[in-house]
């Protein structure tokens, strides 16, 4: 015991700048690593990827393994790469411009992303005021029972819409036996069922960060509201609605930036007869194997969500400042 | 509180569960279903999940994928937890904006822009398609989510901790793995079965990314899905959702009995 204490003192007894003299380089290298590692990783396989996506884009078709000239071989030494940069065009932008379905293509798809987002918001702000309003004991059991569809397959939770929504299927065989239709509905393949796909799929996206709003809310403020003669539908508007604000912003770029690139949605709800343009991407490169077209058409859809990708990032990082 | 507005709420949430799990319900009931026909009930059967077993396609895929995603969540964790650490511990470094954006960026990223440019780095670089990209491409996607999962609970994080632990001499990596790892745990743990999931769910990315002999069941289902609605890929659907099922309760019931029991050892510290 007594040995104990004594060891125990020793250790602090030695001078603090001798520890921190290899310490500190220890740790100095540690730091480095642990920026430097996920770091190189997340140049090499997100940035790097976009410059290559960029130089195909201005590259041209062929038949060829891989698919496009020309290729960067730098076998020729600078002259060869060179002479490589000069085959770049443009080629491509220009085609896609010529071409209305490409337009068209984007702007249903911006348009589509848009609506599901607002038609998100009007289904996942009843949950989440509701989850957010339940009592204490309740609440974990709630947020469990949110976040387990998220767990379950994507692309299962799309497959099940399928057989509900089908000319055959079971939302038209319980609406004609309970009489509501006398024919049934077609759903399936048409916008109508994108956009359910879409609202299902991401509605846990939209009602967790709006929880996580509302259920920092002090609700003494709406009782004040009340006291003082404030109805309640201003009072949400004036008090609630604001103080969620936050939370509806982040809900819904979480919605709507992949929303607009949404390729599962459309190809299985949707049908050949909508357009969308992650449906596009898909089918120039798998159906036609145009690489340099896709890749002009991801470029494209990265300058259109690049506005609010940089402002969910800002968003992202204000949050966590305040967290600090 | 008002009894009006407590029954919205009621309302809201019985409503907003049900669409949530419906479908679900459908599906796994439909799964038993004796008939072809995958939505007209022909009697109780599980002969769909007899013929699933025996589907060698469909095993094959499960078992690649069951692959991808061990290799791929536990790298994608080690990477996460420590771009969580470059995040919130290192305040002021070159280029952390440009890090703290490529964090962030691959949450909301359209999945068919990262797959389309990882299989174009894949092809730069001459490496050939299979499992090994696959496993690159879901490590790259999945590694941010860790990311953000960890770095919220280190936000949290009481540092008196850490320091209390290097005062008493401790270096700071020992400090970290006694200290900080253990507090942190829970979150990496559910960071790993978030980047499991993601990689078990993908099918966009790994369709871009995987060559000849690395079908992922996703890809195996979403093929049979264009042939058509078999009862077959309901049954493989319920499996796959039993098995996530099964872990999350686990898990949840772990960290409630971890929970639990910090809590009396801290009643009992309290106490002497």
């Amino acid at each position: 015991m007594a040995n104990d204490d004594v060891s125990r003192i020793d250790a602090t007894l030695v001078p603090p700048a001798e520890r921190l003299g290899l310490v500190g380089l220890g740790a100095a290298i540690v730091s480095r690593l642990v920026i430097i590692v996920p770091y190189i990783w997340l140049l090499f396989f997100f940035l790097v990827p976009f410059a290559i996506v960029f130089k195909i884009s201005l590259s041209q078709t062929a038949i060829a393994i891989p698919p496009y000239t020309p290729t960067l071989d730098f076998s020729d030494g600078f002259a060869g790469f060179i002479g490589a940069l000069k085959e770049l065009s443009f080629d491509n932008y220009v085609w896609l411009t010529q071409d209305p379905l490409y337009f068209y293509a984007y702007v249903s798809s911006v348009s589509i992303a848009a609506i599901s987002t607002v038609l998100t918001l009007l289904v996942g702000y009843p949950i989440a005021y509701g989850m957010a309003r339940a009592p204490a004991s309740l609440r974990p059991t709630l947020l469990m029972l949110v976040i387990l569809p998220f767990w379950t397959s994507f692309l299962i939770r799309v497959y099940a819409w399928i057989g509900i929504l089908k000319p055959e299927g079971l939302l038209n065989q319980f609406l004609l036996s309970v009489g509501v239709i006398s024919e049934p509905l077609i759903i399936l393949n048409t916008y109508a069922a994108i956009f359910i796909g879409i609202v299902y799929s991401y509605l846990p996206f939209m009602i967790l960060p709006l929880y996580a709003s509302l259920e920092k809310m002090d609700y003494s403020l709406i009782e004040a509201a009340k006291d003082l003669g404030c109805p309640p539908t201003a009072a949400f508007w004036k008090i609630t609605f604001p103080l969620s604000l936050p939370g509806v912003i982040a809900g819904c770029l979480l919605v709507f930036i992949p929303a607009v690139g949404e390729f599962v949605i459309p190809d299985l709800l949707g049908g050949s007869q909508t357009l969308m343009i992650g449906k596009t991407l898909w089918n120039e490169f798998f159906a036609n194997r145009d690489w340099p077209v896709s890749s002009a058409v991801a470029v494209i859809l990265l300058l259109i969500l690049i506005v609010p990708i940089v402002f969910f990032q800002q968003a992202q990082a204000r949050a966590q400042e305040q967290g600090r | 509180m008002n009894t009006t507005w407590s029954r919205f709420n009621i309302t809201a949430i019985v409503l907003g569960f049900s669409f949530l799990y419906l479908p679900i319900v459908l599906l796994v009931v439909f799964s038993f279903n004796a008939s072809k026909l995958v939505t007209v009930w022909g009697g109780f059967s599980t002969k769909w999940y007899v013929s699933m077993f025996h589907n060698q396609g469909l095993m094959d895929a499960a078992w690649v994928t069951i692959r991808v995603g061990l290799v791929s969540a536990t790298v994608a964790t080690v990477l996460g937890t420590l771009g969580a650490l470059a995040l919130t511990r290192y305040t002021r470094f070159r280029g952390r904006v440009l890090f703290s954006g490529m964090i962030f960026a691959p949450l909301v990223m359209p999945d068919v822009i990262t797959g389309l440019s990882l299989l174009l780095l894949f092809v730069a670089v001459n490496l050939d398609r299979g499992m090994l990209t696959v496993i690159l491409a879901h490590i790259t996607f999945t590694m941010c989510f860790v990311a953000v999962v960890v770095q919220s609970r280190l936000l949290t994080f009481d540092r008196s901790l850490e320091e209390a632990a290097m005062d008493l001499g401790a270096p700071p990596v020992r400090t970290f793995f006694q200290v900080t790892l253990p507090v942190i745990m829970p979150a990496i743990v559910s960071g790993w079965m978030l980047a499991f999931t993601l990689s078990l769910d993908d099918l966009v990315v790994a369709s871009f990314a995987s060559g000849p002999g690395a079908t992922t069941l996703p890809m195996k289902i979403y093929s049979q899905v264009r042939l058509g609605v078999t009862p077959e890929i309901n049954a493989a659907c319920t499996i796959l959702i039993a098995i996530v099922a099964v872990g999350v309760l686990t898990a949840s019931v772990v960290n409630k009995r971890r929970e639990v029991q910090r809590r009396r050892d801290e009643q009992a510290a309290q106490r002497g």
